[in-house]
């Protein structure tokens, strides 16, 4: 192509006005080419509109649970006239419990490998031996002789292996047939991968268990091709296959689906990764903390873990990343491919509306077969709801819930139901009875003394008057299908059958308090809906603490009474609805409600009905939780 | 030779568009695309980071900026000697963020637990916050209050790509 403007000189002078030709084409094309790349970007994430739907409802879901656990916090800056709360070492030290397990000092999380062993109840747990916060985790350690009464042990394992350097984090313990001990937990090696390690007692003969020997092949397990490298975490205890196999799972994710892997050993040290999971929940993110487990369908006692048949149901648990819930489904196991479905898949294990162990502050859970007396029992990590520098300065954080038994509800055959254990009632010292009619819109006090540790058994009856009213009105709307115990305000918010139920941690004048109540609701199909919740919104006028409501529906059958729990302990309050149907632990903090000042009101909000309350309050002991001696354990031998 | 050149100019250039779209991708997750995006790109890490790495940079400025507020804090301490019970306070609400939440949330943030992370960053925002409510509407820190809330928000947003 001729240019008239070109120069004509010889090739030497065509070839640089070539270049600069070649040049601007080049550029314009690479120009090109990044617009290409920005549309492309762009038509990429419309792409990933095709998931929208899905995602928008997890997000939204997620975003519901920060803005719960922010919102009482932003407060702060959005009201500037509202002054921070000057903690003193006085309401602080009233936080410690008398009766929950918890170290002497700084920071514990989930529950590791509880077991019984030679007439000893065993209890390790995350621990960091160095601050109030997460971090340098190794596996703190106690005995005790009815899960109330507790030693400190030293340390059972610290970080001392590259496989754990990083972290001795959550395991549990698998008896063999001849009665030893295998511990499978899981360490964060010196480059933070996840994998699985093999531990036991040094001294079997030592009903203590004080020395834990690593095995030297570790790890036995790491991340498997496809999982990610930090994905990988909390071993189960081992059950038996009908092959004469263990069978253990892990819970780890695959991009967002929620899933656990199964592997099969005979030596606990060599082990085959099944083809099929356990199960899979998309959008469910990573499973913390797998729990798996068979229940009776007809019997009240706990049962092994190994145990299967035709009478048995097996429940899936897992503690769920994302939301910090843990998360439960009844349904079936199937040994020959280590797979299991729920009886349920609408409420299927981590969808927001499938079961909770505890609709409050519990996380982490981990059961054990107690073979000593034949049941199942619970544990479950109870953090903190107030701000890091509380804790830094009270110097701890968290406790463990009461241990609780838990079997299958076999009157609804869908749920679990839970309860303190029974060795709790030795901490039970006076009681008082009372019977008392209370009328709508009532407040009423119950004269019990101290009120920082009690244990309450009542029972209401809604006045059958009220109740026929209500239910034959048609002008009376139904509400039940809109309420839920977290959005419908609270227990100011007067319905006509509730809310109704105790006040604990109150301060005389009311200005803090925690309801603990039933809100009875009529439901489109003019049946009634009962919720159980607890209320910690005006539990302290302090702002640097998390004061959400608590609570869920709660299933009432035909021809039960309304009953409830509660055992409250200072900075906890655990709740049980109809027997442990319902159950939430809340963590609170009043700044006034504390020492003497603290009182105990029963309450009935509702608009129009009567209600009848009988029960019973207990003042409780402390359980003397002891550290490390010869004399504490020996004290402890004897009873 | 000219097509040699062009191709390795066009792979430079996308190698650079897409990497900017990472810092950019992930922005646009949070509460606040332009802060986030000023203080990734504001760090020499950022181009090459992964979330993980994005996540750690943050938690880097929070650091850098309860350090910023603690000097602020103890030089008012001379000029604005009456709000010393405010500045106590938040000396020691700044401290935690400092002593507590910062290593929480690196520890928990490199080993994979990230939900520690996330209790440690939100728990950096509610010791700002908690600080500033002591002066009853008068403080001398609330820009850098806002500065430490704002990222909080984004940082954790971030860390919850994590979970």
């Amino acid at each position: 192509m001729a240019d008239p403007n070109q120069e004509t000189h010889g090739p030497r002078r065509r070839r640089p006005f070539k270049g600069l030709l070649a040049v601007s084409f080049g550029l314009l094309f690479i120009a090109f080419y990044v617009a290409l790349i920005a549309t492309h970007d762009g038509s990429r994430s419309n792409d990933e509109g095709i998931d929208e739907t899905e995602t928008i409802t997890s997000r939204a879901r997620l975003a519901g649970v920060s803005e719960k656990r922010n919102d009482g916090l932003w407060k702060l800056s959005g009201d500037r006239n509202t002054p921070a709360f000057d903690w003193n070492n006085s309401m602080l030290s009233w936080q410690r419990t008398a009766f929950h397990f918890q170290p002497e000092q700084n920071w514990m999380n989930d529950p590791n490998g509880p077991l019984f062993y030679k007439g000893w109840y065993h209890f390790f747990y995350q621990y960091n031996p160095n601050a109030a916060v997460w971090g340098d985790i190794v596996w703190g350690h106690a005995v005790s002789r009815d899960l109330i009464h507790w030693v400190h042990l030293p340390i059972a394992m610290v970080a001392d292996q590259w496989y754990d350097s990083n972290g001795v984090w959550t395991g549990s313990a698998t008896f063999l047939p001849d009665g030893s001990i295998v511990m499978l937990y899981t360490g964060s090696t010196d480059k933070a991968v996840q994998v699985q390690n093999l531990a036991y007692p040094e001294d079997p003969n030592d009903p203590l268990l004080l020395k834990w020997v690593k095995f030297p092949g570790n790890p036995v397990l790491v991340p498997p091709p496809g999982i990610l490298p930090k994905d990988f975490r909390d071993p189960t205890t081992a059950w038996k296959t009908s092959e004469g196999k263990w069978r253990i799972t892990i819970g780890s994710k695959l991009n967002k689906t929620g899933i656990s892997l199964v592997y099969d050993t005979i030596d606990f040290k060599t082990y085959e990764k099944l083809d099929t999971l356990l199960h899979r929940v998309p959008n469910t993110g990573m499973w913390e903390c797998v729990d798996f487990y068979p229940v009776s369908k007809t019997a009240g006692n706990g049962l092994d873990t190994s145990v299967n048949g035709p009478a048995v149901k097996h429940i899936v648990k897992a503690s769920m990343d994302d939301t910090r819930f843990d998360h439960y489904a009844v349904g079936t196991y199937f040994d020959s491919n280590g797979t299991w479905i729920p009886d349920d898949p609408t409420i299927d294990v981590g969808m927001s509306a499938s079961l909770r162990y505890d609709y409050g502050k519990f996380y982490a859970s981990k059961s054990f077969y107690d073979q000593n007396k034949g049941r199942r029992v619970l544990w479950s990590w109870i953090g903190e709801s107030d701000s890091e520098a509380s804790d830094v300065q009270k110097g701890w954080s968290s406790l463990q819930g009461i241990p609780r038994t838990v079997v299958l509800d076999t009157k609804t055959g869908k749920n679990l139901v839970q309860w303190p254990v029974e060795e709790i009632k030795s901490l039970r010292l006076s009681s008082k009875q009372f019977d008392l009619e209370v009328g709508p819109g009532s407040v009423v006090p119950v004269d019990v003394g101290s009120a920082a540790q009690l244990d309450i058994e009542a029972e209401f009856e809604i006045n059958k008057e009220s109740l026929e009213k209500i239910l034959g009105n048609a002008s009376v709307v139904a509400e039940a299908e809109e309420f839920s115990c977290e959005k419908s305000g609270g227990s100011t918010v007067r319905g006509a059958l509730g809310p109704f139920g105790f006040s604990v941690l109150a301060t005389e004048s009311l200005s803090e308090q925690t309801p603990v109540y039933f809100y009875v609701a009529k439901g489109t199909d003019s049946e009634l809906k009962t919720f159980f919740c607890t209320d910690t919104s005006r539990s302290s006028v302090a702002n640097d603490v998390v004061k959400p409501i608590y609570g869920s529906i709660v299933p009432v059958l035909k021809g039960e009474k309304l009953t409830m729990r509660i055992l409250v302990d200072h900075s906890i309050v655990e709740a049980f609805g109809q027997g442990g149907r319902t159950c939430i632990t809340s963590r609170v903090y009043p700044t006034t409600a504390i020492y003497g000042a603290a009182k105990l009101f029963l309450f009935n909000n509702a608009l129009d009905a009567t209600v009848t309350a009988s029960f019973t309050v207990w003042q409780m002991n402390s359980a003397f939780i002891h550290p490390y001696s010869d004399e504490a354990v020996r004290a402890l031998s004897r009873t | 030779m000219m097509m040699m050149m062009m191709m390795k100019v066009m792979m430079m250039v996308t190698v650079m568009v897409s990497e900017g779209s990472i810092i950019e991708q992930t922005c646009k997750e949070t509460p606040d695309f332009n802060l986030c995006v000023s203080l990734l790109n504001s760090d020499p890490r950022g181009s090459s980071a992964d979330t993980s790495g994005l996540a750690l940079i943050l938690i880097d400025k929070i650091k850098g900026l309860t350090t910023k507020t603690l000097n602020e804090i103890n030089g008012l301490y001379k000029k604005r000697p009456e709000l010393k019970r405010a500045l106590d306070e938040c000396s020691r609400r700044y401290k935690t963020i400092l002593n507590a939440d910062v290593p929480e949330a690196i520890e928990a943030i490199s080993k994979g637990v990230p939900k520690f992370g996330e209790d440690g960053v939100i728990d950096a925002g509610v010791e700002a916050s908690v600080c500033e409510g002591g002066f009853k509407g008068k403080s001398p820190l609330t820009s850098l209050t806002k500065s430490m809330q704002k990222i909080s928000n984004v940082t954790r947003a971030i860390v919850r790509m994590l979970l």
